[in-house]
């Protein structure tokens, strides 16, 4: 990774690693590309256009890096690149640095523009326009500017930039063909003009004034001073906009309210409740058809994965089992062993039994809750906000603000949490969040687990297990804070206005994660079943456990055979916990032996992530403040509890 | 009267008389629209030493309390 400081850099979320490449120091040759402002729409668009599906949202920063896609037009291949959101080309970031080389090499750009801030957008697209590319400017959300009031004259503006001007609403499709036709239609180019320098468009204060026949009167005899420019747009916006006098519609009074200083923070504290409450009582419902409280259900319904697995999947297995004969090797394997002569899918541990039911019993149910929650803060635009209101609480504890989204994410996996770290600043700040991720934040496979097995002693365990991990996060950072002063860059960012979610983009965000999960996680799980089966037949964990009993025993509590469980967490932490299930743990032991497994070395996903995006020493320092934190946390809760 | 944004009072509005602070914070700054001459308006500073947030063209920004303490602001 970069080591270049960066304010609304971009993420590129593990979903589209595929469609997308890291940022080669090679060029990269567009047919189209998608340049605009942070939170323009610019992945709707390059949806829209390319048909790949990417994770858009409603927070500026979504996409760092670049997102690459194809588009089919006429009988032609053409290469559409989506550029990182930059608020301008002057190289103050990394966000910047890669659009700026993206444009070199582009043969016609689409600048997304928000239609209702044309004030705030126009400067950058005098910015390109002085790039002499054949560009087209997308003003993107021309839907939201009709409700809010604000008309364009779109062939004035068009014919006073000297560029195709066309309005669009990406979400909705509208404009999109015509668009892409208009923009079709321009002459491909990609000889770059060039300033005195000699380097195309690199020199932070383009001096040069550009004299392409493309661009018309107003950009031409303009020097791309800055404060030119926006006294430029100025003129511009008050030629071409009208703004109707509108009453306050019921989101823009929920932006007001959700930002003041006591209401604010109530709203923040009654949707944090309530995303909580909503992903349990949706999980709890999808596997066991109970609606309401633990424990007390208002309404049990027939419904949910347990009865499924048990209707389903058990008289077959049943008829396995007989057939196999419990004792056998290729009973171990598949079906597992039986609990009290019973297949149990949560203990058994077979490759048909526990192998299945695990992942998509348990851990899928609760998955899907957690990311239609996650997808719905992200959408309405909420997320900046409560970054806001937690800016102070984790400013005091050594982080920023904006730390919380990465730390969010990493509540439902933590390898796209870690990667969304890019998002901050400094390089110190990256590294603390990212560790505090890996060491601290139960991924949502792990909590599914977490709720399933402790949460049968009661809410109580629960409440500890979480509550642990939070004071550990806590600590960590406070320590962390205190052994390396640096100046905390301060939070500036754009609130975007509360928008309603589409079911379209829901739906999107949501198969890409659960299709993630199915397509990474469920080999892993599976192969770690098998792996732990094996070892079980070669009477390896012994050994080990041996090694291990001081650590175990004696600092933790627990018995010697909990090192297994320990180390499968390597792999998959959910099937790891799963493993703590035919221990007979003591309640104690099982509160300890979750904090332990949550903290003790990431998931081999993780693991990956981690390294790569710290680099190899400080991903070895992050594992030393994970080894220490967790040797000490799990000895002070056996003495505590 | 001149004051600074942190001493605006909340929903008050005033035009932005400088930004004192090197050349990065100043086009961070202005990318967000907070150039000099530009109309604002405070709508709530968080407890505490928490960020400012202002409404500017139309649109709301959050300012750590730091940087707001470097704008001045000419209002009533």
């Amino acid at each position: 990774m970069t080591d270049t400081e960066g304010s609304g850099a971009a993420i590129q979320r593990p979903e589209i690693r595929k469609a997308a490449i890291q940022k080669p120091r090679k060029q990269l040759e567009s047919d189209i590309l998608l340049v605009g402002q942070p939170n323009v729409g610019k992945s709707v668009l390059f949806s829209r256009l390319t048909g790949v599906r990417t994770i858009a949202s409603n927070y500026p920063g979504t996409t760092v890096s670049y997102v690459l896609g194809r588009m089919r037009s006429g009988g032609h291949n053409l290469t559409v690149v989506d550029a990182p959101g930059t608020y301008s080309l002057e190289p103050l970031d990394e966000a910047a640095r890669v659009t700026v080389d993206l444009i070199d090499d582009a043969k016609r750009i689409i600048n997304v523009v928000d239609s209702t801030h044309l004030e705030r957008h126009l400067p950058m697209t005098l910015e390109l326009i002085a790039q002499e590319k054949p560009m087209v400017v997308a003003l993107n959300m021309s839907d939201e500017a009709r409700h809010k009031g604000i008309s364009i004259d779109v062939p004035r503006l068009a014919a006073d930039l000297g560029v195709p001007v066309v309005p669009i609403a990406a979400r909705s499709g509208e404009g999109v063909k015509r668009l892409t036709d208009i923009c079709l239609s321009l002459a491909p180019n990609h000889k770059l003009h060039l300033d005195e320098s000699g380097h195309p468009g690199h020199h932070p204060h383009i001096q040069h004034v550009p004299t392409g026949s493309r661009v018309n009167s107003s950009a031409r005899h303009m020097h791309l001073d800055r404060d030119r420019i926006w006294r430029r747009v100025g003129e511009l916006v008050e030629e071409v906009q009208v703004l109707e006098h509108h009453h306050h519609s019921f989101a823009e009074r929920l932006e007001e309210i959700s930002i003041h200083p006591l209401w604010g923070s109530l709203f923040a504290l009654v949707v944090i409740t309530l995303s909580f409450s909503m992903i349990r009582l949706i999980g709890e419902f999808l596997i066991t058809g109970a609606v309401g409280i633990v424990g007390q259900p208002w309404l049990q319904l027939p419904f949910g994965t347990e009865l499924l697995f048990e209707k389903l999947l058990q008289p077959p297995l049943i008829l396995l089992s007989r057939l196999l004969g419990p004792g056998s090797f290729l009973h171990r394997m598949l079906i597992g062993t039986l609990v009290e002569g019973r297949i149990d899918f949560m203990q058994s541990f077979g490759i048909l039994t526990s192998g299945i039911f695990i992942p998509l019993g348990v851990v899928l149910p609760y998955l899907l809750s957690f990311y239609f929650v996650l997808s719905l803060l992200e959408d309405s635009g909420y997320l900046p906000r409560l970054a806001v209101f937690l800016d102070n609480f984790m400013h005091g504890i050594g982080l920023h603000g904006y730390a919380i989204i990465p730390t969010l994410l990493g509540l439902g996996c933590n390898v796209p949490g870690i990667m969304a770290t890019r998002i901050l600043e400094s390089r110190r700040q990256r590294f603390v969040t990212a560790t505090l991720i890996s060491v601290a934040v139960p991924c949502a496979a792990l909590q599914a687990m977490i709720v399933g097995l402790v949460g049968s002693r009661g809410i109580g365990p629960v409440l500890i297990v979480y509550g642990s991990l939070f004071v550990v996060w806590i600590l960590i950072s406070l320590v962390l804070r205190f052994t390396a002063r640096e100046f905390q860059p301060e939070l500036l960012v754009e609130i975007p206005p509360y928008r309603l979610p589409t079911p379209r983009a829901l739906a999107t965000k949501m198969r890409l994660r659960i299709s993630g999960f199915l397509r990474e996680a469920l080999p892993i799980i599976l192969g770690a079943i098998i792996i732990v089966n094996l070892l079980y037949q070669l009477d390896l964990f012994s050994r080990v456990a041996r090694v291990a009993e001081p650590l175990i025993t004696r600092l933790w509590g627990m018995p010697p055979e909990a090192v297994v469980p320990l180390l499968v967490g390597v792999l998959r932490k959910d099937v790891a916990l799963g493993m703590f299930a035919p221990l007979d743990l003591t309640g104690k032991q099982l509160i300890i032996g979750s904090v332990v497994l949550a903290m003790f070395f990431p998931c081999i996903a993780t693991f990956v992530v981690l390294f790569r995006e710290l680099g190899l020493k400080d991903g070895l320092k992050s594992m030393g403040i994970m080894l220490l934190a967790v040797i000490l946390s799990g000895g002070a809760l056996n003495l505590i509890l | 009267m001149e004051k600074l944004l942190t001493e605006l009072i909340l929903g008050q509005e005033g035009i932005i008389v400088s930004v004192r602070g090197g050349r990065g914070l100043q086009s961070r700054l202005r990318n967000l629209g907070l150039v000099e001459g530009q109309r604002i308006r405070k709508l709530s500073a968080l407890a505490w030493g928490g960020p400012v947030v202002v409404e500017v063209k139309r649109t709301q920004v959050a300012i750590g309390r730091g940087m707001a303490a470097r704008i001045a602001v000419r209002c009533g």
